[in-house]
């Protein structure tokens, strides 16, 4: 078993960057993306209550359904795609290998 | 023009904000409380009302939103005046040492010294993306938050959101306006469940027009708002007539103009000395999330503590040639204003 995963960041289209993260940490993707330097505000810390990390999933494994309070707190932002999550919500484990995800703006 | 008279101007009514006033009444200064949002609280009104708090000494255990109408009972002696729903925009120095602050909606605010408690800034609405919304800002027709709902008596309002406040005010809205619809990009509402049955039932009475699986796409209108495009998730566009259309899609912080105020920063936070919690100008303080020294934790407790001692640096600052001696508020009771 890997203790380790590539997630991708799509900066521009077709401008990916990558990101390795600790699977044994219990680390969420909003962690590890910020902690990469990736401008996320987080206000709230990780408790899906405020909305500030939403991500969209562009392609890789599927991952584990949104719980009812993240779904709440995307429902409620002016954007969301099918593949809008919240990456406080995503826990970094093994199976995420090879997820692209690219930060949504904040601001219209 | 609104204008008040105070010796200190606080800007932000979060929990750190509210205490300063209390810490200041101990000291005979009267304070005017200045908060973008209609309400006080911050982070714990806007973020978490619902979150219990455990680490605020003498509360094992309380509800945000509980601590915010302590604080609000603890300050009440101290007939504090407040301005709710305007942001703070710039300040300037008069020649005596005072202040002149003043707000987005030209409110204007004499004071001896300003204490910044902005946490992590004003909230801003959040905006969908659409093409010249900003062209009906400003009262033209684009409403963001809802202050005063006599402004929407008798119109024809397109809502748009899926949580509590488009719900909320979906309800509220339908006996003053003429028309509401209400716009929802989902099939189900996730905010509290009663308020969602209610605007079923409004619904179902055809008091008020549901459209949901769709999203509002374009705003029509000559200077003031017209009428919306309303499209569904199936591509189908729809235009509908309306005066005013309120986007209600949560907030979020935004360190705002503050930043551009020219004192010393760091990372987006304002520097402070900790003797005071006086920033890089002189009778201008920082307290709370906006400010940022070594060991900084951005906790209410510390906001607290900053409040304290903040109000002593602006009573020297106010009142250079007096000395001040601490009395515990045990010795005399609560003094009042
Ligand atoms: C989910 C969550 C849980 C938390 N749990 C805890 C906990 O258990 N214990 C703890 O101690 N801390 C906790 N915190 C942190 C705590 O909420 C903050 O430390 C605290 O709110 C800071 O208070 P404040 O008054 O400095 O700022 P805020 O609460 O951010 O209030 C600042 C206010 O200033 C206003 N403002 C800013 N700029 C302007 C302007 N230009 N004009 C007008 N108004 C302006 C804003 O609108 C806002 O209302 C938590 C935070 C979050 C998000
Ligand atoms: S960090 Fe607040 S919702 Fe994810």
């Amino acid at each position: 078993m890997t203790d380790e995963v590539r997630v991708y960041v799509e900066e521009a289209p077709g401008q990916r960057r990558e990101v390795v993260a600790p699977t044994d940490m219990g680390l969420s993707l909003m962690e590890i993306m910020k902690a990469d330097g990736y401008d996320i505000q987080a206000t709230c810390g990780g408790m899906a209550l405020c909305g500030t990390c939403h991500v969209e999933v562009l392609a890789g494994p599927e991952l584990p359904e949104p719980s009812d309070d993240e779904l709440a707190m995307l429902e409620s932002l002016p954007v969301m795609t099918q593949g809008s999550r919240l990456s406080c919500q995503i826990r970094i484990t093994p199976r995420l290998d090879g997820l692209v995800v690219r930060l949504m703006p904040q601001d219209a | 023009m609104n204008s008040v008279s105070t010796d200190i101007c606080i800007i932000g009514a979060g929990p750190v904000g509210l205490f300063a006033v209390f810490e200041a009444g101990l000291l005979k200064l009267r304070c005017h409380v200045v908060d973008a949002l209609p309400q006080v609280g911050g982070q714990l009104s806007e973020i978490y009302p619902k979150k219990p708090i455990y680490d605020i000494p003498g509360f094992p255990e309380v509800l945000a939103g509980d601590l915010v109408q302590n604080l609000m009972r603890q300050i009440e002696p101290f007939h504090p005046t407040f301005t709710l729903g305007e942001r703070v925009e710039g300040y300037e120095k008069l020649e005596d040492g005072s202040f002149r602050v003043t707000t987005i909606d030209g409110t204007e605010i004499l004071c001896k010294a300003i204490a910044i408690a902005g946490g992590l800034g004003s909230f801003e609405p959040r905006k969908p993306a659409i093409d010249s919304l900003a062209d009906f800002e400003g009262g033209k027709g684009v409403y963001y938050m809802v202050r005063d709902p006599e402004t929407f008596r008798d119109q024809r309002l397109v809502i748009a959101g899926g949580g509590d406040s488009a719900l909320d005010w979906t309800i509220f809205l339908a006996d003053v306006a003429k028309e509401v619809t209400l716009v929802h990009r989902g099939t189900t509402f996730r905010g509290a469940a009663d308020s969602a049955e209610k605007v079923k039932n409004l619904h179902e009475a055809g008091k008020v027009k549901l459209v949901l699986s769709s999203n509002v796409t374009h705003v029509h209108g000559n200077g003031q708002l017209h009428g919306v495009t309303i499209t569904a998730n199936d591509g189908t566009a729809a235009q509908v007539e309306a005066d005013s259309f309120i986007p209600l899609f949560g907030l979020t912080p935004k360190l705002g103009p503050i930043g551009e105020w020219g004192l010393e920063l760091e990372d987006d936070a304002v520097k402070v000395n900790t003797v005071d919690y006086s920033t890089s100008e002189p009778g201008i303080f920082a307290i709370g999330d906006i400010n940022t020294y070594p060991g900084k934790l951005k906790l209410i407790l510390c906001g607290f503590h900053e409040a304290a001692l903040m109000c002593q640096g602006a009573f020297k600052y106010i009142n250079p040639d007096k000395k001040y001696v601490l009395k515990y508020t045990t010795v005399n009771g609560v003094p009042t204003l």
